[in-house]
């Protein structure tokens, strides 16, 4: 009996190390990523081509569902709206809920698992294949050659892309609201420019979506230059890409919302 | 890796602009891009008796254009009044006998503090005090007071009846 409960103890135990570990190790990483971070600079077409994997080759998905999320929102906010006769501001409650909240998490959570799994199986193949090593022999370092470009690649491409699905989520509500329910136009775009403000809504959600691009392409980058040199282990480890980074997402979303939004209208 | 270097540049560029399309798009069509104001502002304040729902960045309104907003409330513990400071742009000049009143804009919506001019030659400056104000409709005291002349009504109706015969 006694040695039942101190099995399950020493298991969770371990679990508990064992993730601790992980994260002193994926911190390191981190700080390593951006020590290493000169070459991109030095060398910004390593950059761009990541940017075109990262951020162009995620564009049909962003912009897609932002339209679609858009219209959504148009049509379940005029249902709600429509009850206590407001339907006008619904310009405001699609522009602020894609602009603050839709846009940064919705945008990220895609990006996760379009571009995240993919690097995840990039890194986690050359290094089955021993590309990393073979980098390492000929003294390049892979954090700086590898790494770094992807890191910065994806930082930039997530601002780029929330706008996007920001933007055209609002067309989305737009072509719902006004064009096919008949929302007053005027007050549809007034209302919605007297609500919205540029540095407390806008601003803030460009650094959100940044912050979330850090955090998604460092768990990426992290889960594949960890991940078994196995056909299993890199398998095993995008799906981790995908599950850990949407939670961190939503966590770090709930973190930054409760330090820029507190206290604010 | 079989895309050329030019092709892919010219995607990265139409990504990038498209993305800071949507930004400007953001920020002029969709936002009201106060953070590059660069206009001056005076600040003034009113004490109210109540502010209601009242809250900071509310409008403050004259004749209903938009004027500045609400910057600050707190309450004062000499005078049990809330003070409100409001921010006006300086290219909008009030006399000192301006009066402050607390409005809704329509039935349920946002509360808002409206000026109305008055006749004095002197005008407003930063840090001055408005004397006349009118604090927030509070709907329960609406109904209460309703109620209440209602009952004195029917108490002078009933006496009246009594005292006929």
């Amino acid at each position: 009996m006694l040695e039942h409960v101190a099995a399950i103890l020493r298991r969770m135990g371990a679990r508990v190390i064992n993730s601790v570990w992980r994260l002193g190790l994926a911190t390191r990483f981190f700080f390593l990523t951006l020590l290493y971070s000169g070459t991109c600079f030095r060398r910004p077409h390593l950059v761009i081509k990541e940017i075109f994997s990262a951020g162009v080759l995620s564009l049909i998905i962003i912009l897609v569902s932002g339209l679609f999320v858009g219209m959504v929102l148009g049509l379940q906010g005029y249902e709600t709206l429509q009850t206590y006769g407001s339907e006008e501001a619904l310009g405001i409650l699609v522009a602020l809920s894609l602009v603050r909240e839709l846009g940064p998490v919705v945008a990220a959570l895609l990006f996760a698992s379009r571009a995240g799994s993919a690097m995840t199986a990039e890194i986690g193949l050359m290094k089955a294949t021993e590309q990393i090593s073979a980098l390492e022999m000929m003294a390049v370092d892979p954090i700086a050659r590898v790494v770094a470009p992807r890191f910065w690649g994806g930082v930039i491409s997530m601002p780029l892309l929330a706008a996007l699905f920001s933007a055209m989520g609002i067309f989305g509500g737009y072509l719902v609201g006004v064009v096919l329910i008949g929302v007053d136009e005027g007050a549809f775009w007034s209302q919605m420019q007297a609500a919205v403000d540029f540095r407390d809504d806008i601003l803030n959600g460009v650094i959100k979506s940044a912050v979330f691009g850090g955090v998604v392409t460092v768990i990426a980058l992290y889960e594949g230059y960890d991940a078994p040199p196995t056909a299993e282990g890199v398998s095993r480890a995008t799906t981790r890409t995908v599950v850990s980074s949407s939670l961190a997402i939503l966590a770090w979303d709930f973190v930054l919302t409760s330090f820029m939004f507190r206290g604010a209208s | 890796m079989s895309m050329k270097k030019t092709t892919l540049d010219l995607w990265v560029g139409v990504f990038v602009a498209a993305g800071l399309g949507a930004l400007l798009f953001l920020a002029l069509r969709v936002g009201s891009f106060s953070a590059f104001e660069t206009a001056k502002t005076y600040t003034i304040q009113a004490a109210f008796e109540n502010i209601g729902g009242l809250k900071v960045r509310a409008p403050v309104k004259s004749a209903g254009v938009v004027v500045g907003r609400v910057v600050d409330i707190r309450f004062d513990n000499t005078t049990y009044e809330a003070i409100v400071s409001m921010q006006l742009g300086s290219q909008y000049k009030f006399p000192t006998d301006t009066s402050a009143a607390i409005m809704t804009s329509g039935l349920l919506g946002e509360q808002y503090v409206a000026l109305d001019a008055g006749g004095s030659d002197r005008m407003l400056s930063n840090g001055d005090t408005l004397r006349i104000t009118q604090g927030a409709v509070v709907l329960e005291n609406l109904i209460g007071k309703f109620l209440f002349n209602k009952a004195e009504e029917g108490g002078v109706g009933a006496q009246e009846e009594g005292s006929a015969p």
